[in-house]
């Protein structure tokens, strides 16, 4: 039924692409990340003035399929004149910009809105107890708020991680040749769908478990409520894990 | 097109999640092996190359079997690999939602001797609503917005008519902008209904 010598031969294609989806994923991450620390910021502020505008922001990335995000920035701002004459058409104009673009954005108001949640499941009491113990009010966020949301977001913000490598996919649609693009080209040369689609499932399947893993890793990793004192046979070999 | 694709694959996503529920909770091994590797297969894997696995694979499964060209019809390919994608995320959903319910409640009707259906439909399922509302809520509007995905495959839903329109016009801008903005309005509908559903859901509890 499957050609199995095909398969096994569409896997150094697919390997290529792997790289390809890895740098999308991993860049979309960083610049989602930096994005998502002032949004969530601003969204927690009293002000409607600030809180309103990152609640616009996060309503419209989360409300609309991310693919309408991605013509709409790849094909979208090719209509203005004006875009055209300014310092960012090089990178407007590159479908690899414009997918991490995309893929920045989106993420962004998802990680912003688990940063919120997180902060704001610190418990009060820890922070009175900093500001009571004399702590500015700065010390308090930098030691006690960001390392506690940091943890309580984990969990959240891993399965927005496995969310940015599985959208990566979408890349394919404007031309990229990530995991989804060569399989689309390879499946377009050999008219072979099952047999190049299902290697292609399955390496995006290695990713994801292999990046669940990681996550429980550092999860486990992080926990501190569960860590037991050290008694001196403990500090006397290290324990795994 | 496109609230029909997704009403439609709401419908047999929730029968497969509620079937997948079953089997996770079922006593033979046998049933938990294949829900388990069902759920962790599809969430692990790109709608993207669910829809196109199943399209393309579809057209050549179908030209084999009628012995010449027969094209799957999108929709159906649509329907399907939603209906698949979403059984799978429902399936934790109600899973988690049964084993939300407290056993002593099966337990107490069973020692009334109620039958084990009447305590799965007076007792079980009006509250699985409860515990599974806010979970499916958010897995409609993943559903709606990953019916764009379609479009792939030439559906002409919502954003494939855009895309098409956008061309003719060398609007691009204005046309998928107008595009975001209907889905936006459908899902920020769905959402203000399924807050007034789980509030509904929940009366008679003491609210937070």
């Amino acid at each position: 039924m499957l050609n199995f010598e095909l398969m096994w031969e569409s896997v150094p294609d697919l390997l290529g692409g792997l790289a390809v989806t890895l740098e999308l994923t991993v860049l979309s991450l960083i610049f989602g990340m930096v994005l998502a620390l002032p949004l969530a910021a601003l969204r927690t502020a009293r002000s409607p003035i600030l809180w309103m505008p990152a609640y616009g922001y996060i309503t419209f990335f989360r409300g609309t399929p991310l693919l309408v995000q991605i013509f709409l920035i790849y094909y979208g701002t090719g209509q203005f004149e004006w875009i055209r004459t300014t310092p960012l058409w090089p990178i407007l104009r590159e479908a690899y910009w414009c997918a991490i673009l995309a893929f920045s954005l989106n993420t962004a108001a998802y990680t912003a809105e688990i940063l919120r949640g997180a902060i704001q499941a610190v418990p009060r009491g820890e922070i009175e107890a900093g500001l009571a113990l004399g702590m500015s009010r700065w010390h308090v966020f930098r030691l006690i708020s960001l390392p506690r949301a940091f943890r309580l977001a984990l969990p959240a913000y891993g399965n927005e991680i496995i969310l940015v490598i599985k959208s990566s996919s979408l890349a394919s649609t404007i031309t990229l040749l990530d995991i989804t693009g060569v399989a689309r080209t390879l499946v377009a040369h050999t008219y072979a769908p099952y047999e190049v689609f299902l290697v292609a499932g399955a390496l995006y399947l290695v990713v994801v478990l292999a990046a669940t893993r990681l996550l429980a890793i550092l999860e486990r990793w992080l926990r501190i409520d569960t860590v037991a004192t050290p008694t001196p046979k403990d500090l006397a070999q290290p324990s795994a894990g | 097109m496109t609230l029909l694709v997704s009403a439609i694959s709401l419908v047999f996503g929730t029968l497969v999640g509620f079937l997948g529920a079953g089997a996770k909770l079922s006593r033979r091994r046998a049933a938990r092996v294949v829900a388990d590797v069902y759920t962790t297969v599809i969430r692990g894997i790109p709608e993207l190359i669910i829809i196109l696995l199943l399209y393309f694979g579809g057209t050549v499964t179908l030209t084999a079997l009628a012995g010449h060209y027969v094209e799957v019809n999108g929709f159906g390919a649509g329907v399907f690999a939603l209906s698949v994608v979403f059984g799978a995320y429902a399936t934790e959903i109600f899973r988690g939602a049964v084993l939300a319910i407290p056993r002593g409640q099966g337990e107490a009707a069973r020692a009334l001797g109620m039958k084990r259906g009447a305590v799965f439909w007076t007792i079980l399922l009006p509250q699985l609503w409860r515990f599974a509302l806010p979970g499916i809520g958010n897995l409609w509007l993943v559903l709606l917005k990953d019916s764009a995905l379609i479009s792939v495959v030439g559906l002409e839903e919502l954003l494939r008519k855009t895309a098409i329109t956008a061309g003719a016009t060398r609007q691009p801008f204005t046309f998928y902008f107008a595009a975001a903005m209907i889905y936006l309005l459908f899902t920020v509908v769905s959402s203000t209904v399924l807050h007034w559903a789980e509030r509904r859901a929940a009366r008679g509890l003491q609210s937070a």
